[in-house]
């Protein structure tokens, strides 16, 4: 192996040191960098799954702010027993529009990522003020406080617009009625039309049955959508991922 | 520079690396070979671990691996391998006679602990994983004998299989007390309240529960009968047993008249398949009330 014997050359001179430092670090940078150009690729086009609709989004802020990532997570994975308890493993595609996911690694509490439509908002309700009246060996917090802060989605515009710039595709449409869909969203009553044609299969109700938009309004609309936009009546899963 | 004794007369059979540092130098022993071998062969195994498994990304997918190994695919032979396992007595559960299951030994052990499971991982969180209900909030005991939509399996079936007031199922158990906070003045609620009162226990004010009678003649006994019973065809429980679905205490029972309630359950057919629809039913059933 003569070139090996060849290193004090490399070792003497100090530019050439940094020339063939450089190559190897390009080498290794190349290897590791340029997959993520084609992530695309790793993530199955799903029909159903669109971007979360304003008032889901706030939902999910809360969602975030409160820490409920660090009991819970959002990522049922492909093995019987968690399919037999949350329903279909999940797919890449269900979070494609979160940033950050929340697919999580502890699970104190149970999986969420189906938690959409499986219980009745009331009992959301009773469980975000105080989750051991319904599960009594709970060891969750209380939080019932979310029902008593108002939110108006001054800045739910904006909060859409930075979610475009990082790749989710609101429209301009989506952007400026932003304010209109986060309101009519907890009003049965109202013209929701124009929401549910922008955001398929959102849920129109007053979530916490109590007048005016609270943060547990937006957090439970955000639960009840959690896992249901993908119809796996009629989606075959592709075996090679 | 302290001079070292020398003990050792041989010199070391190494050669060293060729550099010296103010005289001090270092030997050029080879790595233990065990080690060496043990660092080659988990190249080579890597290396074909990557061929053999889905291992490397490209423009379109990763490569595929030569074993065909898929996660999906393996969760999938489990999951359809669990079901052949129970394909027969689980065709046998969802064709039997709905009043035959309790009859039949084998299907009666099989329904009640795959009920049970069932039970746990939907039911639980409501009903409480006791099946005791939570008390004063809406959330039925499943224990006793007071049902509202019928005790019997074909009854408990059928408010599994479709729910009750959700939005998803066209077959769901269906009823609405009116909101009498808009009908009825507050004296009269107070009234009826009374009387309702009286029906099971002491009333709060035992002057009222005449004129309470009145009101509730003309304006619920068309649902829960003159007496009070209820009719579990339309859901309306009955009032003169003391067991309470949201608190038998007068300010809840003022709520309940002037708000009204509206409990939901869902629909479990697009969920679960008959033969655990069954399973739990049989499982709620021999809890204790059923009938």
């Amino acid at each position: 192996m003569a070139i090996l014997d060849k290193h004090a050359v490399l070792e003497k001179n100090v530019t050439l040191l940094a020339i063939f430092a450089f190559l190897v670090v390009t080498v290794g940078g190349i290897v590791q960098i340029a997959p993520l150009f084609w992530l695309e690729n790793t993530i199955e086009d799903v029909e159903g799954v669109r971007p979360y609709s304003p008032l889901e989004l706030a939902g999910r802020d809360i969602y975030i702010r409160e820490g409920c990532y660090v009991c819970h997570s959002q990522m049922i994975r492909p093995m019987r027993d968690e399919v037999e308890r949350y329903g279909h493993y999940s797919l890449a595609a269900e979070s494609k529009y979160d940033h950050p996911f929340q697919w999580g690694s502890k699970r104190t509490g149970p999986d969420l990522a189906r938690v959409g439509g499986r219980y009745s908002d009331d009992w959301h309700l009773v469980h975000l003020r105080d989750p051991q009246s319904v599960v009594p060996e709970s060891v969750m917090p209380k939080y019932g406080f979310l029902e008593n802060r108002l939110i108006d989605g001054e800045y739910i515009g904006e909060l859409m617009a930075t979610h475009r710039m990082v790749g989710v595709p609101y429209t301009d449409e989506m952007i400026e009625n932003a304010r209109v869909d986060f309101a009519v969203q907890v009003d049965p009553d109202g013209d929701w039309d124009g929401l549910v044609e922008r955001y398929p299969g959102a849920q129109v109700r007053n979530f916490d049955g109590q007048p005016g938009i609270s943060e547990t309004d937006a957090l439970i609309a955000y639960l009840q959508m959690l896992g249901t936009l993908v119809d796996f009546s009629t989606f075959t899963p592709d075996a090679s991922r | 520079m302290a001079k070292q004794p020398q003990n050792h007369s041989k010199k070391p059979e190494v050669d060293t690396t060729g550099h010296s540092w103010d005289g001090i130098e270092e030997y050029n022993n080879p790595l233990p070979r065990w080690w060496l071998w043990t660092f080659y062969a988990c190249i080579v195994w890597a290396v074909l671990y990557t061929i053999a498994y889905p291992a490397w990304p490209g423009i379109k997918a990763a490569t595929p691996g030569l074993l065909g190994w898929s996660t999906r695919a393996n969760v999938q032979a489990e999951i359809d391998a669990a079901e052949a396992a129970n394909a027969t007595i689980n065709a046998k559960l969802a064709s039997a006679e709905l009043t035959a299951i309790a009859d039949d030994a084998e299907l009666r052990t099989y329904a009640t602990s795959a009920g049970a499971a069932v039970f746990r991982t939907w039911c639980a969180q409501c009903h409480g994983s006791g099946a005791a209900g939570v008390a004063a909030s809406g959330y039925p005991n499943l224990l006793d004998d007071d049902w509202l939509w019928g005790g019997d399996i074909e009854a408990i079936h059928a408010t599994i299989n479709h729910g009750i007031r959700n939005e998803e199922d066209p077959d769901a158990r269906w009823s609405q007390m009116p909101a009498f906070g808009d009908i009825l003045a507050k004296e009269e609620i107070d009234q009826v309240v009374n009387y309702v009162m009286s029906l099971s226990g002491t009333p709060q004010d035992a002057s009222m529960v005449e004129a309470g009678s009145v009101v509730y003649q003309d304006n619920c006994a068309a649902c829960h009968m003159e007496n009070g019973t209820g009719d579990r065809a339309q859901g309306a429980p009955n009032l003169t047993d003391a067991i309470w679905l949201y608190g038998g205490s007068h300010d809840t029972l003022t709520q309940s008249v002037t708000y009204s309630r509206f409990g939901v359950m869902p629909s479990w057919s697009n969920r679960l398949s008959e033969a655990e629809i069954r399973a739990v039913a049989t499982y709620v059933h021999q809890l204790g009330g059923g009938e």
